[in-house]
């Protein structure tokens, strides 16, 4: 590897945040080298610190913030030292960035093609004409993929997907063909298949390019499927930098252990997951020992006084990798990871004969479409098509899908949050849909939800003992008021929290504590299902890890029945045992977990599934890549308007001319497996429903 | 589209219906024609006959909404409702305490009322948009807190102090422009200068201030961001992409205000002498003529539902999202 | 002598709301969520110096909310008492020398002699035209060579007495406030302080013998109309919200929360009322309850009644007529809360809509209610002022901001002019209402720095 490969070099780069609490040191003295046409993946959880050294590297920090000290060589250039003027021809140029969020990223009032062609007439070198403008900017929808340039050309982005709006930023940053492209969390705002096609796009223009990227994600899947070199951020520093196949063949770091054992897997099962205790330390401070001390399982004195460098590791002379750790210093091997294999395969979490607690029938939640004049109704969102489910007491059933297919929409349709259009929800005999709202309340306290934003679902302006008791009074839960705090108690031991946190407010709570608080208030009425509305989507890894920890021991404690919507499918993996898959507000898939994702049937959840980027078990090198790669193209339809015959046809590769006919009726494999695809209609099971 | 602005103008009419019902109960039924009389006849030479002369000579002599006397449609339309609330549907506004027509009052007093208030309107929005973008552009530095300081002193100062101190100033101590008149055609720049001047600095404070918020806002969004990564100019930044963004809430604000400006200045106009609506509607008030204060409020009330037809659509036009939707 | 305590209509009601906003600032000091806002506020040095001079109006205007009439003499002891039908204040009574020291018609600030020419009989028989001098101002000088002299030995005392004054209080809020909240910037409103009694201390030793800001045209003191206008502005910028609050709540948080035809209903009428120009209707108005007071004289017994009635009804059409943007507001941020996830839960609980809107959604909009309230404060200070100029404000003879300029800009034209009157009214009105405005933003600031008003 010799220098002149190398475009980028930062060293010693710090940059600091005012904020309400002080001064927050959010980068501090982070060096990365980024080489010719490589891949390299900054991770880590959220303030780390990985954003801000990207938007340092551009030099566009908030305004709150301002670089320290440290330098960025582009070439023999020191980026931190040039004057604005300078940096501005830099800036699109040389290194371009994409960011997270593609809906807010693109300008609402100007035209697609008039955001990208202001970066050709910026930074080309020749004055180009008009014309030559615009082709360049067909040229660039068109090398992104987006089909029908011309057209789209002139569109506004909010008359764009997700997907395509993503695609517009990337045609943007390689509008001026620059050497770097950095990609902050490039994908976390889209849904696993569209996801998969940024990432494919990506890499074929990395590869066509000879383009350096310097991708920053919290998704280690993302890196194992994108990136040559890794470093893993963790307090405003960098505590491991190592090639791709040697970081996932054993990472060195505890840290990084421990995000790898925090992850969710198919093999975990029946066990818990490994959580990182504690939380990242405050970045107000100084540091006089490990910035991972507090939560470092391996701390020994050392630890606790010194601050590690980050070096190589001495006897590990065949690989690159830097770790910073005084144990892998003092050239101590790492504890072998807490292995799937090694783990007794858990508690068998089938009861004898579970009963249905929740039958749903034929749901379908429609929301009309007014137009016109009058605003007559036109049309109506099919957000929800007809869904029928049986729930089991003490069993997890995983609602599986994409943003938009409904999946939302059902489950709180399921406890008449939303009025359903049509269908029957069947509780204890008693049909839920029909009740009146005060007849409804007798059986509110038996279903209850989790939702996915923790700092939504708590009251800021009331304590938790309200928070607790609210529902308690409202459905006549505890016969007083002492009563009813003896259960607060024993809800917050159920749920891990001191008692003290009672008199407390929700703004002194981190996403993790939130989130076992509105665990405990659906607790609080002792129901039998638990509606769990993406209630990790939210949260870091090693956060996750401890509420599906707590999720899985109060199910087998209590016998509570979940509705696990998600959209993620590791999570599934681990904890459910019967999938359903919706697209389109329609069920395509339903079975038993290792059935569904095991040996997908539906098309779409094949590609769904394949879509997932896969980690790597540490353990096992070599073992992912077992799925075959499906790619979809396009995106979900309008559930106004939704492709005639099978939903799916116009996406899958599969697609038979009489898929866009009609629609096919779910079709029973094996026993309580059945599959909506006009493939298996020739299989001799019999047709259900 | 033309859907869309149809169910505009049909969505003002149960409006203007509910602003006819308000005046009329405001002026008829809170106080009966009796009261307005004896108030107007002053309370000592009020005798029944008076009272009944003055109802007669103004058309309050019949009833609110119903006319028992009269027969056939007449039971309707001879009713105080009918005449005064129904016809304001068709501008007839009836006759002033002058006894002239008060639409042809309205017609004539409109023009010097627009030759104050456009320039006025105009010249003040090019300027607080020209001192906010400058604050915006310094953000958080010394010219940009002391913007803002300014702009709060000058919202802290009564509008009247600033058209006495003006007219003071600039036409008694400087004789610079006449104290107060005015006269048609190109005569009237001289006239007008002055109270242009006043209402725009006397809008300054506040408005700069709000367009600068608004500025600040856009500033802070993600797609600026974008543009500055792109390694676009700051001026471009703020002039193509802040700018253009900004200027929906502004232009829309502003479209809401555009008829209203036919309603004059109420103060200016009674301080310069400008024969405009704005000093006919004081002149009324102070001489408590009932039948212009209630044309006026019902002119008033419909110019603001023009402004807010003319709001609707001037989103479509400024803003894609609405164009296309 | 008895006197006879009067209660007006908006005493009772500045009253009953200073009483009210102690219990606030007590439960606000109770819950520390409440307090951080507040204790964010204090600690910009703006909002801090503001609300020294605040306090400061506040003070005189409840002194001059305290009415009463004073018992007649009697001759006679065994007949009832009888009392003045003139209602003062206890501002009134504090200020009497300055309320009774009436001159004949306009004189200068500090002047000893009247502002125009008078016939004056000389001692000697002759007359000739002059300037006389004051009944009051400047009469204890038997030489007016010595007013240069005098004036200054008054602001001498006076500023001796404010440094005083400042010693002591600045002594008591260190040894009291500061003590408690230490991270107060309290060095700001030591300033503030400072800078008022500068002002005041003079003005004070100077009003016992001059009419430091002149007189008006019937000769009354323009610095007693000055202070007596505080409490007209303060009652309109406050009452004004205790009709305004209830029903802009109510209209804003029920059409956010239920949606649907209570939302349709709800907008119509705000926008309906909303589409009436401001000014026209409360002309409108006004001119009614003009028609209605001097249609029912037996309901107001005595001047100070009727000013009073009119005063409140003010209060009551600026509020009626205020609430829709309040309203407006309210449904926004309401429409936004039923959609969070903390609602839904209480919905999947079965909580009955009354305890959600008192609960959940009532609390999480309370800072855009306190942010609107300290906002109108100084428009609705500045409308008075308008609104009494063309009329449909306060009675004539209630003294205030906006009646005492209507009376000064008449003579605008006289040579050399009057100008005291006007540049007074604008002084304390400047100030009320810059004090106002940078609280209001620091109050913003406070609460929540991304509501635009």
């Amino acid at each position: 590897m010799s220098a002149h490969d190398i475009v980028l070099a930062v060293s010693g780069l710090k940059a600091h945040l005012d904020t309400p609490r002080g001064e927050v040191r959010a980068v501090d003295g982070v060096a990365i080298e980024l080489r010719k046409g490589e891949c390299f993946a900054l991770v880590g959880e959220s303030g780390s610190g990985k954003s801000m050294t990207a938007l340092s590297l551009m030099r566009l920090l908030p305004e709150t913030g301002r670089i320290a000290d440290g330098r960025v060589m582009l070439g023999d250039q020191d980026l931190l030292a040039l004057p604005e003027a300078a940096m501005r021809a830099v800036r699109g140029r040389r290194v371009a960035m994409i960011f997270q969020e593609p809906s807010t990223a693109l300008n609402p009032v100007l035209s697609v093609g008039r955001q990208i062609m202001e970066v050709v007439e910026r930074h080309s070198r020749l004055r180009l004409s008009g014309e030559a403008v615009r082709r360049r900017a067909l040229e660039l929808l068109e090398a992104v993929g987006i089909p029908d340039a011309g057209r789209r050309c002139e569109e506004y982005p909010f008359q764009l997907s997700g997907g395509l709006k993503q695609r517009v930023m990337i045609a943007c940053a390689l509008a001026a063909e620059p050497e770097i492209l950095i990609a902050d969390e490039p994908t976390t705002a889209l849904d696993v298949t569209i996801q998969a096609q940024i990432l494919d796009l990506l890499a074929k223009l990395q590869a066509e390019r000879q383009m350096a990227i310097l991708l920053i994600t919290h998704d280690l899947g993302i890196v194992a499927r994108m990136a040559q070199r890794v470093a893993v951020m963790y307090a405003g520093e960098i505590v491991e930098v190592a090639d791709r196949d040697v970081f996932f063949a054993g990472p060195q770091h505890p840290y990084a252990q421990k995000l790898f054992e925090a992850l969710p897997s198919p093999e975990k099962r029946g066990s818990e997951l490994s959580v990182i205790a504690g939380q990242v330390p405050a970045l107000t401070g100084t540091f006089s020992g490990c910035r991972f001390v507090a939560r470092c399982e391996l701390a020994y004195r050392r630890c606790h006084h010194e601050m590690p460098q980050l070096i190589t590791i001495p006897e590990d002379h065949a690989v690159r990798r830097l770790v910073r750790c005084h144990l892998r210093e003092e050239g101590l091997a790492p504890p072998p990871l807490v292995n799937a294999s090694e783990v007794q395969t858990g508690t068998p979490v089938v009861a004898a004969s579970p009963s249905v607690i929740v039958a749903v029938e034929n749901l379908k939640v429609h929301f009309p479409i007014r137009k016109g004049l009058f605003k007559r109704v036109v049309g109506q969102v099919r957000a929800v098509d007809g869904v029928s489910l049986a729930i089991h007491s003490g069993r997890t059933l995983a609602l599986v899908g994409e943003s938009g297919c409904g999946k939302t929409t059902a489950g709180k349709a399921l406890l008449r949050l939303i009025t359903p259009t049509h269908g029957r929800v069947v509780f204890a005999g008693k049909d839920l849909s029909s009740l009146s709202r005060e007849a409804l309340r007798a059986s509110r306290g038996a279903m209850q939800i989790i939702f996915q934003d923790p700092y939504a679902s708590l009251n800021p302006r009331m304590r938790t003992a309200d928070i607790l008791g609210e529902g308690m009074r409202s459905l006549g839960v505890g016969r007083d008021k002492k009563d009813r705090e003896d259960r607060m108690a024993e809800l917050l031991a159920q749920v891990g929290l001191p008692l003290e946190v009672l008199s407390r407010y929700p703004h002194e709570f981190s996403g993790g504590q939130r989130q076992r608080i509105a665990i405990a208030r659906a607790l609080a009425v002792e129901p039998k299902l638990i509606v769990c509305d993406e209630p990790t989507s939210a949260l870091d890894v090693s956060v996750q890890a401890q509420i599906l920890n707590l999720l899985k021991s109060l199910q087998e404690r209590l016998g509570i029945a979940y509705l696990f919507i998600t959209h993620n499918i590791s999570i599934v993996e681990y904890l459910a045992h019967e999938v359903a898959v919706m697209y389109l507000g329609r069920i395509v898939e339903h079975g038993t977990a290792q059935e569904v994702l095991g040996n997908p049937k539906h098309p779409y959840t094949e590609a769904l599934l394949s879509a997932v980027p896969a980690v790597p078990v540490p353990a096992a090198p070599g073992a992912d890549g077992k799925r075959g790669i499906i790619r979809l193209t396009g995106e979900l339809p309008s559930p106004a308007q939704p492709p005639t015959g099978c939903h799916f046809h116009p996406r899958c590769p599969k697609a038979m001319p009489e898929c866009r006919e009609t629609y096919p009726q779910a079709v029973q494999l094996e026993r309580g497996r059945t599959v909506n695809c006009l493939l298996y209609r020739a299989s001799n099971a019999a047709s259900s429903n | 589209m033309l859907a869309y602005i149809i169910r505009r103008v049909l969505y003002a009419m149960p409006i203007l219906i509910g602003i006819n019902l308000l005046t009329f109960a405001l002026f008829f039924v809170v106080n009966t024609p009796d009261d307005m009389a004896r108030m107007q006849l002053g309370q000592k030479r009020v005798t029944p006959e008076a009272i009944q002369k003055w109802k007669a000579e103004r058309g309050y002599d019949k009833p609110l909404l119903w006319n028992e006397q009269a027969a056939g449609a007449d039971k309707i339309t001879r009713t105080i409702f009918f005449e005064k609330s129904i016809k304001l549907f068709v501008f007839d506004f009836g006759r002033a305490e002058d006894n002239r027509d008060i639409a042809n009052e309205i017609r004539v007093r409109m023009w010097p009322s627009l030759a104050l208030a456009i320039p006025a309107f105009l010249v003040g929005l090019a300027v607080n948009i020209t001192f906010a973008l400058g604050m915006a552009f310094f953000r958080a530095s010394y010219l940009d807190l002391w913007g803002v300081v300014l702009c709060v002193a000058m919202m802290s100062v009564s509008a009247l102090f600033y058209i006495i101190g003006g007219q003071y100033l600039v036409a008694k101590l400087w004789h610079l422009v006449p104290i107060s008149g005015y006269q048609s055609g190109l005569e009237a720049a001289k006239f007008v200068v002055l109270p242009v001047l006043i209402g725009v600095i006397s809008g300054l404070g506040s408005g700069s201030r709000w367009y600068r918020t608004l500025f600040l806002e856009e500033m802070g969004k993600d797609y600026v961001r974008t543009a500055r990564a792109k390694g676009l100019a700051e001026s471009v930044v703020l002039f193509r992409h802040v700018l253009q963004n900004a200027m929906i809430p502004i232009l829309t604000g502003v479209v809401a205000v555009i008829p209203l400006l036919f309603m004059g200045s109420l103060i200016s106009e009674s301080f310069f002498g400008i024969p405009g609506l704005g000093s006919y509607t004081i002149d009324a008030i102070q001489a408590q003529d009932f039948a212009v204060v209630r044309a006026m409020v019902y002119m008033g009330s419909v110019l603001y539902i023009v402004g807010l037809l003319l709001t609707d659509i001037s989103y479509t036009l400024v803003d894609p999202r609405v164009r296309f939707a | 002598m008895g006197i006879l305590p009067v209660a007006l209509w908006t005493d009772m009601l500045i009253w009953l709301l200073l009483s009210a906003i102690t219990v606030f600032v007590w439960y606000c000091s109770r819950h520390a969520h409440l307090a951080a806002p507040w204790a964010r506020v204090f600690r910009s040095r703006a909002a801090l110096a503001s609300a020294v001079f605040l306090a400061a109006y506040l003070m005189i205007g409840l002194c001059d909310s305290l009415h009463y009439r004073q018992a007649l003499p009697t001759v006679d002891t065994r007949s009832p008492v009888a009392y003045a039908v003139e209602v003062r204040s206890l501002l009134d009574a504090a200020l009497s020398a300055l309320r009774e020291r009436n001159e004949r018609t306009y004189s200068a600030p500090l002047a000893t002699r009247l502002h125009q020419k008078e016939l004056i009989e000389k001692p000697d028989g002759s007359s000739s035209r002059d300037y006389p001098r004051l009944r009051h101002g400047g009469a204890h000088l038997a030489n007016e060579d010595a007013w240069g002299e005098d004036i200054a030995w008054h602001l001498f005392a006076g500023l001796v007495a404010s440094i005083a004054l400042w010693g002591l209080l600045v002594a008591a809020m260190r040894y009291s406030f500061a003590r408690r909240w230490p991270e107060i910037p309290w060095g700001a409103a030591y300033a503030a302080l400072a800078c008022m009694l500068a002002l005041a201390g003079p003005l004070a030793a100077l009003a016992v013998n001059y009419h430091v800001l002149g007189t008006d045209k019937i000769g009354q003191d323009v610095l007693y109309q000055a202070l007596k206008s505080i409490r007209t502005s303060m009652v309109i910028g406050t009452l004004t919200t205790l009709v305004l609050l209830p029903v802009g709540i109510a209209a804003g948080i029920m059409a956010g929360y239920f949606r649907g035809w209570v939302d349709d209903a709800i907008q119509y009428f705000y926008t309906t009322l909303n589409s009436i120009p401001g000014v026209l209707l409360i002309a409108a108005s006004v001119l009614m309850v003009q028609v209605f007071v001097d249609s029912h004289p037996d309901l107001f017994p005595t001047a100070a009644q009727r000013a009073d009635f009119r005063l409140l009804m003010l209060c009551a059409i600026l509020g009626a007529i205020g609430w829709t943007g309040l309203a407006r507001l309210l449904r926004g941020e309401t429409l936004k809360l039923v959609e969070l996830e903390y609602i839904q839960a209480a919905h999947a609980f079965g909580v009955p809509d009354a305890r959600i809107l008192l609960r959940h959604i009532l609390p999480n909009v309370s800072h855009i209610v306190i942010i609107a309230l300290v906002m109108d404060f100084s428009g609705l200070v500045l409308a008075e002022a308008v609104l009494s100029y063309v009329g449909v404000g306060v009675d004539p003879t209630t003294i205030s901001f906006g009646t005492m300029i209507n009376a000064a800009r008449l003579e605008m034209a006289r040579e050399p002019m009057v100008w005291w009157a006007l540049a007074t009214a604008f002084t304390f009105m400047f100030v009320l209402v810059l004090a106002a405005n940078l609280f209001a933003d620091a109050v913003r600031d406070g609460f929540d720095p991304r509501v635009r008003m």
